[in-house]
């Protein structure tokens, strides 16, 4: 549907169906606006064609569906030809750094898991080896807590890169792929839910270790979802590897070379795209990445391609990643908190005929036995730890590319400050550069290679 | 900030206030704060940076405190300037950086007021006129190599006076494997850093929401708008002053305030 209104001149707030009027100032007046709401552009582009107009603004979002959520891209084009491009990005911003600093560190988690929502469980890694980095106990943490939180990881990594492709493809018209990406990511999801309770926004992993141990039988379970998904994923490239319209839709579309990624900071796929194989898990590892036998894809390219090479590849470095994790799971059994019982959460979470909640034998001890245990417990959870003063910076590799951590402590129990540096917020700065000069059709699919998670943009 | 909480931040402050409060408030500085080694009375100010004045201690505030401990003044400060050896590779980096500034007559002390080492990492406060020059040096000398800038954060000090809003830079090497952080203070009265948007240009967003958030204006940057907040919005809603809001909760007859009127252990 579309319309072709008279420039309000009279009544300056014309009537529609929004819920703000549009802009009306001096400067817009007279110049007329088309709406299109999903359709028939043709009539549109009759209408412009009759009022003679050459240079058109196109407001793109924040509702397009191909945007990666409330992304807006405002391009001024020319015939098919994207002149400009700029993202506005805000939409989304929920004022979850500032809401932070309103609890304790360990309800922390609970919010900075909601940032980056497709990949929740890195935002609570960076923020958890943050804090253990304030207290000094990165090195307390103990090993099979760390082994659990490099499989929960590289599983979310791997759903991530799948939410990727699926729904780049699927921006293409390609709803193969999407079905395909989504249902091997299902079975991670699974997983997930499996170990921590949760599909999304877990808040599983906690300053000082984990929530709680892996329950019995999820090894074997998600032996056997890392080989479905290896099934999907032949699946996915047979249908995309040598897929001739996506090579001619993706090959040397949104090219971004090494010094302009390097200029605007851009980490991650993007990076490893145009060539330069820097992993924080190498360079800075964390988490015990040191120990694990994996490598670092790249391609030359520096195009949408050579990004979704780099992705699927990224995928089976995970999955070598997250075996060598359950064999570790498998060999090393062990507590998953710090011992220090002034940080580490009182109990450890079971399933009880209730749903989920502290463990039985715990609640028995509190009320039952252990007065000092009661206090302690109640002291730790209302009123939290307290970390000496002081500033960390932290980074870790998420799946769009370097996340960094900035937390400030004033010694109290909660965060005086903590600030993201989110990939996606740092990566959308190349829309610009990735879409002007290409066609209003490859803007889709340079966005969609920056795989912009909004979530985490807008925080 | 109230005149009675800003008596009390100026009179903990090292090196400053009156002489009467001195004896007491040194300790406190002492006492409250990790790894700042003491300083002299008629030492050069340093800038430490003040986090909060507290009182009693068990960090409860509005109920009536019984335990007698109502009287003590507690200052909480940022780990202040270390000294040398700064260990590993710290000591050549600000090596190599403190040559090149006196090479360009800016003056190393000119330019870095203060060295901290603090969990392992990096920090140099650097005075605001010289953090352009400071992260071209970074940038581009083949020892130092900080080839990426991971972005600017704010952070808001109240107590802090003079110094209240601090922005701070996070540069990685990639070429070194290394990372360190700039860190640049500046009043409320006079919010103004330069903009290091010339020198890395992935400053550009970061800049404009630490502009947004704690309205520290960067000068010379190319288009400094609110990037997460609307373009109409008063006020800065990162700063300490501004209230985070919400609304109480019924829940089953009980009532739960919002998070920020909530009891708060500091």
């Amino acid at each position: 549907m579309s319309t072709a209104r008279p420039a309000p001149q009279a009544a300056p707030r014309a009537q529609t169906p929004h819920s703000t009027g549009h802009i009306v100032d001096d400067e817009t007046t007279g110049i007329p606006s088309f709406e299109a709401s999903g359709g028939d552009w043709s009539e549109i582009a009759e209408e412009a064609a009759r009022l003679g107009e050459e240079r058109i603004v196109v407001n793109m979002g924040p509702q397009h569906p191909s945007t990666h959520g409330v992304l807006r891209l405002m391009l001024e084009i020319d015939g098919e030809t994207v002149t400009e491009a700029r993202a506005g990005i805000g939409y989304l911003h929920t004022g979850i750094e500032k809401n932070m600093e309103f609890r304790t560190w360990t309800q922390g988690v609970t919010f900075c898991t909601r940032m980056d929502y497709v990949a929740p469980l890195f935002q609570e890694a960076a923020y958890c080896l943050a804090v253990e980095k304030l207290l000094g106990i990165t090195d307390d943490v103990p090993e099979r807590a760390n082994v659990i939180r490099v499989l929960m990881m590289e599983l979310n990594r791997i759903t991530s890169h799948l939410v990727c492709i699926a729904t780049g493809g699927n921006e293409l018209g390609a709803t193969t792929i999407m079905t395909v990406g989504f249902t091997a990511r299902e079975e991670l999801l699974r997983i997930f839910e499996l170990i921590s309770g949760l599909r999304m926004n877990h808040a599983y992993i906690r300053p000082g270790g984990v929530a709680q141990d892996v329950p019995a039988g999820a090894v074997e379970a998600t032996r056997e979802a890392l080989t479905n998904v290896e099934h999907y994923l032949r699946q996915l490239e047979d249908l995309m590897l040598a897929n001739p319209i996506l090579h001619l839709r993706l090959k040397d579309v949104g090219y971004l070379g090494l010094s302009g990624c390097m200029a605007l900071g851009i980490t991650g796929p993007m990076l490893r795209s145009a060539g330069l194989p820097y992993d924080v898990r190498k360079t800075a590892p964390y988490c015990g990445y040191e120990t694990y036998d994996f490598d670092v894809p790249t391609a030359q390219s520096g195009d949408s391609w050579g990004r979704v090479e780099v992705r699927l590849e990224e995928i089976y470095q995970s999955i070598k990643i997250a075996r060598q994790a359950l064999d570790r799971l498998e060999r090393n059994p062990g507590p998953v908190m710090v011992e220090d019982k002034k940080i580490a959460w009182p109990a450890q979470l079971a399933i009880g005929s209730d749903g989920m909640g502290n463990s039985l034998a715990h609640i028995k001890e509190i009320m039952g036995t252990s007065m000092e245990a009661l206090i302690h417990h109640f002291k730790l959870v209302t009123e939290g730890f307290r970390v000496p003063a002081g500033q960390v910076w932290q980074t870790v590799e998420h799946p769009r590319g370097e996340l960094g951590v900035h937390l400030v402590s004033d010694g109290g129990t909660r965060p005086y400050r903590a600030h993201f540096r989110d990939p996606s917020f740092n990566n959308l700065q190349a829309t610009s550069i990735v879409c002007e000069g290409g066609q209003v059709a490859d803007v889709v699919v340079a966005v969609a290679s920056i795989d912009p998670v909004l979530g985490g943009v807008d925080r | 900030m109230t005149d009675e909480k800003k008596d009390a931040a100026q009179a903990v402050k090292p090196g400053e206030g009156t002489t009467a409060a001195q004896p007491t408030t040194q300790a406190a500085a002492e006492a409250g704060s990790q790894n700042v080694p003491a300083t002299q009375a008629d030492a050069p100010r340093t800038p430490l940076d003040l986090v909060d004045v507290r009182t009693g201690l068990f960090g409860v505030h509005g109920s009536g405190d019984t335990s007698g401990f109502g009287g003590l003044v507690t200052t909480v400060l940022l780990p202040g300037p270390s000294e040398r050896p700064y260990g590993g590779w710290f000591d050549e980096v600000v090596d190599v950086l403190a040559e090149l500034l006196d090479a360009s007559g800016t003056g190393f002390s000119a330019a870095v007021e203060a060295v901290v080492v603090d969990r392992g990492e990096l920090t140099l406060n650097v005075a605001r006129e010289h953090v352009v020059e400071v992260a071209q040096h970074l940038r581009d000398d083949q020892d130092l190599r900080f080839e990426l800038s991971l972005g600017v954060s704010g952070v808001h000090y109240p107590h802090d006076v003079g110094r209240e809003l601090h922005a701070v830079y996070h540069l990685t090497s990639v070429t070194h494997s290394r990372s360190l952080r700039l860190e640049v203070a500046v009043g409320e009265a006079d919010p103004h850093i330069p903009s290091t948007t010339g020198v890395y240009p992935a400053n550009d967003w970061h800049e404009r929401e630490t502009f947004d958030f704690f309205g520290i204006i960067f000068d010379g940057h190319p288009g400094l708008a609110r990037i997460q907040m609307p373009d109409d919005w008063p006020g800065h809603p990162q700063r300490k002053d501004y209230p985070l809001g919400g609304i109480p909760v019924e829940y089953k007859g009980a009532t739960v305030p919002p998070a920020d009127q909530r009891r708060s252990y500091s």
